[in-house]
This record gives C-alpha cells, structure tokens and sequence, in this order.
C-alpha cells in the first residue's frame, strides 16, 4: 500500500511496491490521460511529474513515490489552460495525440528549468520524447509559443 | 609384497603411535602446552567477561530537562543513530533495520525505552558503558557494527543528553530478529579479540593549533557521526585500517568516496558544497547522494534540530581534509568543462551510445552555462563517473533513485526521483552508456570489464533497499 498524492488529492494505490506507477495511474486510479508507450522508458509517452520534474511513469515503481506529489496531464493546470496546452491549441500540433501528454509533461519541465528554451536546450531535453506522427517542428514551435506567454505568469 | 604390508604395517603402528606417550619429554610439552592454552583462554574468557548492571525503572520521562532532551535530539540527528535502529516503516528508535556486512546480517536493536525488549532498564552508567565500550546492561558485547569505537570519543554532558533524549521517546515493544552472523563469530565473548586488536577506549583531544570549529568539527564528525565507518578501508576483522583513514571503501554495494585530497570529484569539496550537500542531499555541482549516504542526511543532517553551526564545522573539517582550498581554483574550469559537453548527444551524429543516452538519460540531465541545475545532476560532475570503479553509477542506473518520505529508505535529495533503468536496459547497454559516459564526460582511463560488472551488481539486487 503506497500513499501519495495525485493532483492535489491523496491517494492509496493496493497494488505491491514495485509495481509501475503508470499502471497504477491508469488501471487503479482510472486517469488515462497519460499513455503507455515503450513500456522501457525510452519513448516520453508516460512522462508525469514527480515533484514537479517529469519523470518516467512505466518504470518507476509506485513504491519509489510514498509520500510524493505526483502531477499527470488531468492536472498540470486545473481548466487545462496551462500556457503549453493553450500553445498546443493555437498551434494545432498533435496528429494522433497519443504522445502529447508526454510531450507537453516534459516541455513543462524544460519549460521550469530553462524559461527561454534554445534549439539546444529543446533538442537535449525533449530527445526522450518520441512522436510518430513526426510534429515535432510544431513542437518546438509551441514549446516556444509558451514560453512567451509564460514570461508573464507563474507556472509549473 | 608382503615385506612392503610388513614393513607399512610397522610403519603404521609407530605412527598410531605409542612411542610418544612413553617420551617425558614429549608429553611435558604437549601437557605444557596444553595447560598453556587453557590458562590462555581461561585469561581472555576472564578479560572478555562483563558484569551485568543492575536494571533499573524506566525513567519518567518528566523527569529530564527539556533543554537536555533537544541537545541530545539534536546529537541523535548528528549521529543519524535513527538509520540503524529503526525499521523501514517502523517506529523510530524500535531497531530491526538490517545491516548487510561481510559477515551476514546485523539488525539494529531496539533502543526506544521499553523495558523488556529496548533500552527502557538501562541505568545511566549502563547506557554510558555501551556507547563507550561496547558493553550491553547484561555484560554481554556488542558488536562493532554498533560505533562504540567511535563513540567511545564522546563527552559525559553528551550522553548524558543522547540518554535524555532516547528516554523520552515513545517506548516500542519489539523484539528484532537474529543476527545471521555465523559461528564461532557469534559468540559474543569473541568480541574481546576484537576490541584487544582495534579498540582503545579514550575520550577526544582538540587539537589545540586548530579553530574551535574545525575541533567541533572533528569531534562531531569522528566521536559521533562515525564517518570514518564507511569512508575508512577496513581488514578483514572488520577493524579500521589506522595508516589510511578516510581513504574510502565499498559500503553496503556502493563505494563511499575517500574524503581525502584523492576524492576524485572534479569540483573540489570546499566548505560551502559540503555544507550544502550535508544539509539537503543535493548540490548542482556536485550532484544528489545515494545509498547509505542518505541514511545520514535525510532524517539526519537534514532535520532543522541540528544547528546549521554543527553542520558548518563538519563541513571545514572535511574541506580542510580534501586540501579543498588548494583546489578551489580548478572548480570553476571543471565546471565550463562539464556544461560544454553537456550538450553532446543531442546533435546528429552517428553514434548508437550517444542515441541511447540521449534516448534514456539526456532529458533529465542535460544542463548549459552558466551553472548545472541541482534538480539536474550534471553526469560530468558527478564522483559516479570519475571513481575508479563503475559501481556506483552501475547503482544508480539499475535501480533508480526513490523517494519514500514514509520510511528511512529516503534518497538523492528531497523531491528528486531516478526511474530504475534495469528492466529496461541489459547488462551490455548498461556497460556502453558507461563507457560513453566515462569517454565523453570525464578525461580518465576507461573502466574494464563493464559488462561482467554490471551483471555482478544485477545479481546482487539493490544493495540498499
């Protein structure tokens, strides 16, 4: 039994410690929004926050975040209009949509860690994150989008 | 034929011998030495024995001043004496944490103040000749995974206050499983030989041409923290080796780095990182602690009841140990240096290692000028790359970094989660991300045997945990 907290509300998960987070989420906690992919970490798709940071959701074991805040896309902003969603929006950016909540997870993080992002910074942090549907010219272009209109305000 | 059955029979019955019974010489030496061994143990079994101190009532807990209670919770913390003597989940003080060490599993005991199975009718010179000479209240010895060679070292007021303290705590009725040490080792009497050959009883000297913080230093650091117990080589009795101290030493599966101007790190270990990284876990140039580490800075060093004063002094102590000051200079070119190739592995290039880092690892880590981020443990700064062997980094990536609040097996730094990468990449992955790692990142030799390494470690299971 591992107690955590999801979007801003306690949670007991019953499945065993090392089961992964992901299942946890999806399975036990009903929130699909977060997606799996690889089941390896090595694709993005199951990216939440731990704490704030993105952090690989299909293999981090449910009992490695007792006690810990975890975020998933449901509640990176509570109306959804977070800067990097209304970025998406405007943009257009998913085809499929399945790797997007990833995506956008991590962006948030790069987002935190480096405000104004260069081609770099987008390159090395969001290379973990793949898309199949190939969008990541407007990912980048998005990324860059929210960081302008978050110059303004505070966000995760 | 038959002579040679003949002759071996003869030879046989010399053998079986009654020839040196009928010898007086023979047989005074043999009686002699004999009578020697006997008196021998009868001298060590006499030298080993303890008397038992007499139980006493539990103390009332209102009968210590408060005052007293706070120092010696704040020296509890300091000697992080809650990592071996709780359970993971368990009740604070309760023991059952179990110690893997070359010579099989040590719990901790209960020291929380119940009478029957803690600590609960130790009179206070019961208590002061445990932490002191390793002695339990029934005379029996306790074993060297308890600190009391360090200990030893403390002052009367001192535990006088840790007393206080642990007497005042809730008392835990539990009683902790058995050492799986094996015989003859487990006859505690034996520990004689031990304190004989390594321990002397002796409280600590300042030494007067140091600060009085360097002197707080050192005695916090050697007389309470036993830091020198995983960061000192040891024999194979388990005693400290005395010509190399804080050299460091492989701990529970993971290297506790020297502490010596021979710490491999690229930045130098001055005061400020070092206080730093002992009061929250975490330093951007110098990265998160891991495995038994942590045990002595989450719940520890890191509890607002330890002065920042306390912390600071076991901070010079050590900076003044690592000739730090000496070094300072290179800090800031290993740093460039480290945020240069930070980068590398996120460009085109045609390098299957790069791609499996940058796939797995680069997210997380990737950091640029002008300082790596504390939440991003920048790889080329980090002792895991630059120590001589892959153990710790082999660690790190099979099985993660957790971040359990609600027990003692609290890592890395408050927040800071690793997914464990072991059931997703295979011993030969694990070993090329190494070795890109150790080729791009750091400018020393590459480590051998990678794969065997990492296939040993999996075996192992995580050390710490």
């Amino acid at each position: 039994m591992t107690t955590f907290d999801l979007n801003g509300r306690t949670v007991s998960a019953r499945s065993p410690d090392d089961t992964p987070l992901l299942w946890v989420i999806r399975d036990e906690l009903r929130l699909t929004g977060t997606k799996f992919g690889c089941g390896i970490g090595f694709c993005g798709a199951c990216t939440v926050h731990v704490e704030g940071r993105a952090t690989r959701s299909c293999i981090t074991p449910v009992g490695a975040v007792a006690g810990a805040r975890i975020t998933t896309i449901e509640g990176l902003d509570p109306q959804g209009k977070h800067p990097l969603q209304i970025a998406w929006l405007e943009l257009q950016v998913p085809q499929c949509g399945y790797c997007q909540s990833g995506q956008i997870m991590q962006a948030a993080t790069l987002l935190k860690d480096f405000p104004n992002p260069t081609d770099q910074d987008i390159n090395a942090v969001m290379a973990g994150s793949v898309c199949r549907c190939m969008t990541y010219v407007r990912i980048r272009k998005a990324i860059k989008l929210a960081a302008v209109k978050m110059q303004g305000g505070a966000h995760e | 034929m038959r002579e040679m059955a003949s002759e071996m029979k003869s030879s046989s019955n010399r053998a079986s011998g009654t020839d040196w019974r009928r010898s007086p010489k023979t047989r005074r030496v043999l009686v002699g030495s004999l009578l020697a061994v006997f008196l021998a143990g009868v001298v060590f079994f006499a030298l080993a024995w303890r008397p038992s101190i007499a139980p006493v009532a539990r103390p009332v807990p209102g009968s210590f001043p408060a005052d007293l209670v706070a120092k010696g919770e704040a020296l509890s913390a300091i000697g992080h004496c809650a990592a071996c003597h709780t359970a993971p989940g368990g009740q604070p003080f309760a023991g059952g944490y179990a110690l893997h060490t070359p010579f099989g599993i040590i719990y901790g005991n209960n020291i929380s103040p119940d009478p029957a199975t803690g600590i609960g009718a130790w009179s206070p010179e019961a208590f002061t000749r445990a932490m002191r000479e390793g002695v339990a209240r029934d005379g029996s010895h306790l074993l060297p995974a308890f600190p009391y060679y360090a200990f030893t070292q403390l002052s009367d007021d001192d535990i006088k206050a840790l007393y206080a303290y642990l007497m005042t705590r809730p008392a835990a009725s539990n009683t902790v499983p058995a050492n799986t040490i094996p015989a003859p080792l487990r006859i505690r009497a034996l520990q004689e030989g031990w304190k004989i050959l390594f321990f002397r009883s002796a409280r600590f000297r300042p030494n007067p041409s140091k600060s009085a913080e360097w002197n707080r230093g050192a005695y916090l650091a050697n007389a309470l923290g036993d830091c020198s117990g995983c960061h000192t080589p040891r024999n194979v009795l388990g005693g400290e080796e005395g010509g190399h101290p804080y050299a460091g030493w492989l701990i529970e599966g993971w290297i506790a780095p020297a502490l010596t101007d021979t710490n491999p790190s690229p930045v130098p270990w001055t005061q400020q990182e070092l206080f730093t990284y002992l009061r929250t876990g975490v330093t951007p140039l110098h990265g998160a602690t891991g495995s038994t580490m942590a045990l002595a800075i989450r719940g520890a060093l890191d509890l607002p009841v330890v002065p920042d004063s306390d912390v600071r002094a076991i901070s010079l102590y050590f900076s003044e140990m690592d000739r730090a000051s000496a070094r300072a200079n290179n800090g800031e070119a290993a740093t460039q240096e480290a945020l240069a190739s930070s980068s590398l592995g996120s460009v085109q290039e045609h390098d299957p290692d790069a791609d499996l880092y940058a796939s797995a690892c680069m997210s997380c880590h990737y950091n640029r000028a002008p300082t790596p981020i504390a939440a991003r443990p920048e790889l080329a700064l980090n002792s895991s790359l630059s120590l001589s062997e892959p153990t710790n980094f082999i660690q790190v990536v099979l099985n993660g970094v957790s971040n359990t609040e609600t027990d003692n097996n609290t890592e890395g730094a408050a927040g800071l989660v690793m997914p464990a990468y072991g059931s997703s990449l295979t011993n030969s992955e694990v070993a090329r991300l190494a070795a890109y790692l150790r080729r791009t990142r750091t400018k020393l030799p590459p480590w051998n045997h990678l794969e065997k390494k990492v296939a040993s470690i999996r075996r192992e299971g995580p050390a710490y945990h």
